[in-house]
């Protein structure tokens, strides 16, 4: 609905040209790159990334190889940096996605709903939103043993609260519109009307909510992952590999250098395309691809 | 209806409206203790399993139970915990045995130095490289920076401070990797003690900055831009000012004025931020408390950092409101109650 009035004025605007979008390119790419690593990291890199490597491999500088070196254990930190995407997008999307979906619900009972579940919901909202978000996350990882399954939930748990008050908002502008009055007056259910009319109109906010969540789920991850508090061995993940280069800071540089550089290529991708997602959601969702942000 | 707002800096609407802001905090203060504390005590598992040995005795154990405050009800429980809380009484570490309270005032200075430090980095960081980009708009030096610090956003702090360690002190060996206070620090006059700290401080407070100034520079760059095409600016130019006067004092002012509300939202970024930092650069603040708490499940001090955590940012965007209605005349209150 929103790019109703610019369609008709940019050239070529009716089709959804999303890789010609310059703004959207970018994050596009590496995304999608990181999607296809971790989807493909057993044909890249067959075998166990925990497997044992020979004694004399122990802690080897980058050579041909072994293009990022070995670790402690003699293990080869590509082939462990190729498996540990897994982890981190894992993590990623599934958080996001239980907040998203947790987020969306409360936001739409709340702005379509009536005025005191408004009111409570809201601050249920705003006392979630006053914990700094960490020291919840810590919180409830301490409650139980630690795995990366805990991690996504908990993530997701905690992450809903900046959704549910954007898409209020956002429903709240929403219900007042004309096409809405109609599907009341046509004496809709309000499941319905929440649904199929209000819900549709949400979704590209909602996207870019998401995409620019997943970026702060992976580095949350990382760090619990970092504190030992995350994915647990075997499951490898970036921000245990940096922790495990924590004690050869010297003579194990790359330990620690290249899962780093991983997590952010990965957190600066999912950025931009939050940025990019952004930036063509002001400027009309469906609108050409060649306006600037 | 009255047209003119009131002259008086803090008006009766104002005052009633303050009362009714730090009403609706304490009630959110009161909230999120409560929720603090269901979410410890409706978590599966007796507390007191992680706590107490398995050899001890049923006596022993109970007489625990009634030492760590798990006795009676979970009503009980909770009306005795609220009642502590208020009293300033935050209950016995486990692992420490010693009162949390006197673990907090131990560590509470160390992460206000921190956090204070570090967003004083982070606004000069913000303001300057905000300047740039806004005269720049669009030129490559606009550019460079969005992409520095899209980059620098995206780091994680953590890995950041490794790096910094990793060059700095491992390396150069410019700067301690990690404390507050050197071993001989007792032994040295004022002067150098204080030199002493500041020389702790520098990289985790740089840390702690560059990951974060980003977001406040790009805010105030959009700012500035909606200012420095506002009339004023246009007319401040026309008397012939230089372009730094016109910058500093007509624009970068009022593109200001949204940063204090942002400096009230920052609090739980900075605060999370110094958790970070803390465990890396083995600063003893709330932070490290709060994760060494966590390893060893003391939930007396995880309970008591996260309330004190949360409070604290209720009170900062208590304060960021107050403070922007002081600031900004246009938003005192007008009859019809809160325009902020």
């Amino acid at each position: 609905m929103r790019s109703s009035a610019l369609a008709g004025i940019q050239p070529g605007s009716r089709k959804f040209r999303w890789y010609h979008d310059r703004r959207l390119r970018p994050g596009l790419v590496i995304c999608g790159g990181l999607l296809l690593v971790a989807v493909l990291a057993g044909v890249l890199a067959p075998g166990d990334p925990s497997a044992l490597g020979e004694a004399a491999e122990r802690l080897c500088s980058p050579s041909w190889d072994h293009p990022l070196g070995t670790d402690v254990l003699g293990r080869d930190l590509l082939v462990r940096l190729l498996h540990g995407s897994r982890a981190s997008l894992l993590v990623g999307w599934v958080s996001v996605l239980l907040a998203v979906t947790l987020g969306t619900g409360i936001g739409l009972a709340s702005g379509l709903g009536p005025g005191w579940l408004d009111r409570i919901l809201m601050n249920l909202t705003d006392t979630f939103m006053a914990f700094p978000r960490i020291f919840l996350v810590l919180l409830l990882v301490s409650l139980t043993s630690p795995s990366l399954l805990l991690v996504m939930s908990v993530l997701g748990l905690t992450g809903w609260m900046p959704v549910a008050r954007l898409v209020r908002a956002e429903a709240l502008a929403i219900r007042e519109k004309d096409y809405v009055t109609a599907a009341r007056g046509l004496g809709l259910s309000a499941a319905r009307v929440a649904f199929r009319h209000v819900l549709p109109n949400l979704l590209p906010t909602v996207l870019v909510a998401a995409s620019l969540r997943i970026g702060g789920a992976i580095l949350t991850e990382s760090f619990l992952s970092y504190l030992g508090l995350g994915a647990q061995e075997p499951t490898v993940s970036w921000g245990s590999m940096i922790q495990q280069g924590r004690a050869h800071l010297l003579d194990g540089w790359w330990l620690t250098v290249f899962p780093g550089l991983a997590v952010s290529l990965t957190v600066v991708g999912y950025n931009l395309l939050g940025e990019g997602l952004r930036s063509r959601l002001a400027s009309g969702w469906q609108g050409g691809g060649d306006s600037r942000g | 209806m009255r047209g003119i707002l009131p002259a008086g800096r803090f008006s009766t609407n104002m005052l009633l409206w303050i009362t009714r802001r730090l009403l609706t905090s304490l009630l959110l203060v009161f909230l999120l203790l409560s929720a603090v504390f269901f979410v410890v005590r409706l978590a599966p598992g007796d507390p007191l399993d992680q706590i107490v040995a398995i050899e001890f005795g049923a006596a022993d154990r109970e007489l625990m139970r009634e030492r760590l405050g798990l006795g009676g009800t979970l009503g009980e429980q909770y009306s005795r915990w609220l009642r502590g809380v208020l009293q300033g009484d935050l209950g016995y570490s486990i692992r420490q045995h010693r009162p949390v309270s006197d673990i907090i005032w131990e560590a509470l200075p160390a992460t206000l130095l921190l956090t204070v430090t570090a967003y004083v980095w982070h606004l000069i960081l913000a303001v300057l490289s905000a300047l740039v980009m806004a005269v720049k708009v669009g030129r490559w030096a606009d550019r460079l920076l969005t992409w520095v610090g899209l980059f620098f956003y995206s780091l994680p702090g953590f890995w950041l401070g490794l790096m910094f360690i990793m060059v700095f002190c491992r390396k150069l060996g410019w700067f301690p990797a990690s404390g507050i206070h050197s071993p001989d620090a007792v032994f040295m006059d004022w002067g150098s003690s204080q030199l002493d700290l500041w020389w702790h401080l520098a990289l985790p407070a740089a840390t702690l900055a560059l990951g974060s100034f980003m977001g406040t520079a790009r805010y105030l760059r959009s700012s500035l831009l909606d200012v420095l095409n506002q009339d004023y600016i246009l007319a401040a130019r026309s008397r012939g000012l230089p372009e730094r006067v016109v910058l500093l004092r007509h624009a970068l002012r009022n593109a200001m004025l949204p940063l204090i509300t942002l400096m009230g939202l920052s609090v739980p970024f900075l605060l999370g931020g110094a958790v970070v930092i803390e465990i890396v650069f083995g600063w003893p603040g709330m932070g490290r408390v709060t994760i060494e708490a966590v390893w060893a499940r003391d939930y007396p001090v995880i309970m008591a950092t996260t309330s004190l955590g949360a409070v604290t940012v209720i009170l900062g965007s208590f304060l960021a409101d107050l403070l922007y209605g002081w600031a900004d005349p246009r938003v005192r209150l007008g009859d019809r109650g809160r325009v902020l």
